[in-house]
């Protein structure tokens, strides 16, 4: 009897169930692996939000969520804003050649008015939240401080326009989200297309 | 009595019971100059069984969902009946599990256990350490404090710092854009159910492993090389009784630490239990100062110590992924003639001793914040913890050693 087999018709039997066995396998892992995927509760959770920021006193900081995110507004005084032309040299991207930002920031103050700066809160290391330092050379910071934030788990600083120096581990700027003006004391935060809405 | 031999007879007919009870216990046999170093592979037995066991019943009050995870973890502290004794025999037992399993990986290196024909054994514990690590780490997030919400963020993103697909693989392992509720539920799931089967599942392989090639000994010498007429090694003694009573031992002892650290500093000043972590998570606002458990932060000080590289952190996070399996080839990487440290020149000892000093060196200044300063000294130190793997081949050939005796030295 095993003088007659086949071999090479047997071989081709159990590659094709093999084959047949490893396509039956991707397919069954394929609803497993998308349910990992974000659900689309979680996709739906980014609607645009609406911040009233006429009670944010000069060089002061509100923070609200949206995506789940931090999103700081800072109404910068004159003197901060001053200060954001004279560092480009301490800085790894003072243009904001980097995306980081929607066209319409694309100026040193990375935002549309001058003294209102919006920006998401989250570190672009690792994720952390930075903490708001206005004050000028505090004592734990060094005198060449100017204000901005500072990044408590690794230590990336970042100016008032949240333009990340040198030296720190963050590798870019933070994320300027899309937003417009609702009126000159309301922010929609999280759209930037439906002008005038309300 | 009889009807007892009878019934016993009955089950050994349908299953292998005697064979298997001689084989693993009453006649497998182990070396008879075990030291105290030796205790640690029962211990880590002894608290995965603790852990599961006090895991079932925390799960019995715990509550998955982001709004409600926190509350019921303060509902297990005060409201259930020795709630609080549950929780802090768990969370001393995550603790304990790493003293443990990393005294058992020291003893490994200092007696050579990784080497022939010991090498896949090796391999198996590795394995069993990467998953306790996935294990701990997920149950970390579980009470939802500051310390779990901020500590997944930093080491989620760590995945996100790989090239090309970053982004998509935090995601995916998030399944939310954010750490959020989808990210503790499937924590949880990983947690309670899927990583405890695939431990429970590589320790009986390991322990399988253990019994095809026997045990190592600090002497660092193969007992089953001379054995007596009836083919049992002469250096050996059965695992039941003797073994196992000296194991009994090594559990009082133990269990005396276990317990009064339970009892008087379940928190053990912040490194069992952070203090942040009895703040609620708040995704809106980082702690002053993170910091991960102890038993992760050798590994976070190397992260930290390797600054960014073409605009990226990939390669710290690699450089820590790296240290973390580093031991894995071990077997391959010893060319030293002889394996127990009993027998090993000068060179050898010196570095083992500077890994020793540079592993909790770096576990320190994981604690500690990134000054200048402690970067620089984690960047020695990580140099150091390298250098012991990548010089091995090198020094443990040139290394001066003594002879190795021909029977095990026992006094």
């Amino acid at each position: 009897m095993t003088d007659n087999v086949d071999r090479s018709k047997r071989r081709l039997i159990l590659a094709a169930t093999t084959a047949a066995g490893g396509v039956a396998a991707a397919g069954v892992a394929t609803p497993f692996v998308l349910s990992f995927m974000p659900s689309e509760r979680a996709k739906a959770a980014g609607a645009p939000v609406e911040v009233d920021i006429s009670a944010i006193e000069p060089g002061t900081m509100k923070v609200v969520e949206w995506q789940g995110k931090p999103v700081w507004i800072v109404r910068r005084t004159q003197e901060m804003i001053d200060l954001l032309s004279k560092h480009d040299g301490d800085l790894t991207d003072p243009a904001g050649n980097v995306p980081q930002q929607p066209d319409y920031c694309n100026n040193p103050n990375r935002s549309i008015k001058p003294e209102i700066f919006v920006v998401i809160g989250i570190c672009t290391h690792l994720g952390c939240s930075p903490s708001y330092r206005p004050e000028v050379a505090p004592a734990d910071l060094g005198a060449d401080w100017g204000g901005g934030w500072f990044c408590p788990c690794h230590g990336s600083r970042f100016d008032l326009s949240a333009r990340v120096y040198k030296g720190s581990p963050a590798p870019t700027n933070l994320i300027v989200p899309p937003h417009q003006y609702l009126s000159d004391t309301t922010l929609l935060i999280g759209d930037d297309k439906q002008k005038g809405a309300a | 009595m009889k009807y007892l031999k009878n019934l016993l007879g009955w089950v050994d007919d349908r299953f292998p019971l005697i064979e298997t009870w001689e084989f693993h216990l009453s006649k497998y046999y182990a070396p008879k100059n075990f030291n105290f170093w030796y205790f640690f592979g029962s211990l880590a037995l002894l608290v995965l069984v603790i852990q599961i066991v006090s895991g079932i019943f925390l799960t019995m009050s715990y509550k998955p969902d982001a709004l409600i995870a926190f509350a019921s973890v303060e509902y297990i502290m005060r409201d259930v009946q020795s709630g609080w004794l549950i929780r802090y025999i768990h969370s001393t037992g995550a603790s304990m599990f790493f003293i443990v399993v990393y005294l058992h990986m020291f003893r490994g290196m200092i007696y050579g256990s990784y080497r022939k024909p010991r090498e896949l054994l090796w391999i198996i514990g590795v394995v069993i350490y990467l998953a306790l690590m996935a294990e701990a780490f997920m149950g970390y997030l579980l009470p939802w404090g500051q310390m779990s919400f901020w500590g997944a963020q930093v080491i989620v993103n760590l995945f996100s710092s790989v090239p090309f697909v970053g982004n998509e693989l935090s995601v995916l392992i998030r399944g939310d854009f954010v750490i959020s509720d989808a990210t503790l539920n499937r924590f949880f799931a990983l947690h309670v159910i899927a990583i405890p089967l695939l431990l429970v599942g590589i320790v009986f392989v390991h322990l399988v492993a253990l019994h095809k090639v026997g045990s190592n000994n600090p002497d660092g010498i193969e007992i089953k090389k001379k054995k007596d007429a009836n083919g049992i090694p002469l250096d050996g003694i059965p695992f039941f009784p003797y073994i196992v009573v000296k194991d009994i031992v090594a559990v009082v002892l133990f269990l005396i630490v276990f317990c009064a650290i339970v009892f008087f500093a379940p928190d053990m000043g912040g490194y069992f239990l952070e203090a942040n972590n009895f703040v609620p998570a708040n995704p809106m606002k980082t702690p002053e100062h993170i910091a991960p458990v102890w038993y992760f932060t050798p590994y976070y000080a190397i992260l930290r110590a390797v600054p960014p590289m073409f605009g990226s952190q990939f390669p710290g996070v690699i450089a820590m992924g790296v240290a973390a399996v580093a031991v894995l080839f071990l077997p391959w990487l010893d060319r030293g003639p002889v394996k127990s440290i009993r027998y090993r020149g000068p060179i050898f000892k010196g570095f083992l001793a500077a890994f020793v000093v540079s592993f909790i060196g770096l576990g320190y200044l994981g604690l500690m914040p990134a000054t200048p300063t402690y970067t620089v000294i984690s960047q020695v130190l990580s140099v150091v913890y390298f250098a012991f793997f990548i010089l091995m081949p090198w020094y443990t050939k040139i290394d001066k050693c003594k002879p190795e005796p021909d029977r095990l030295t026992f006094k």
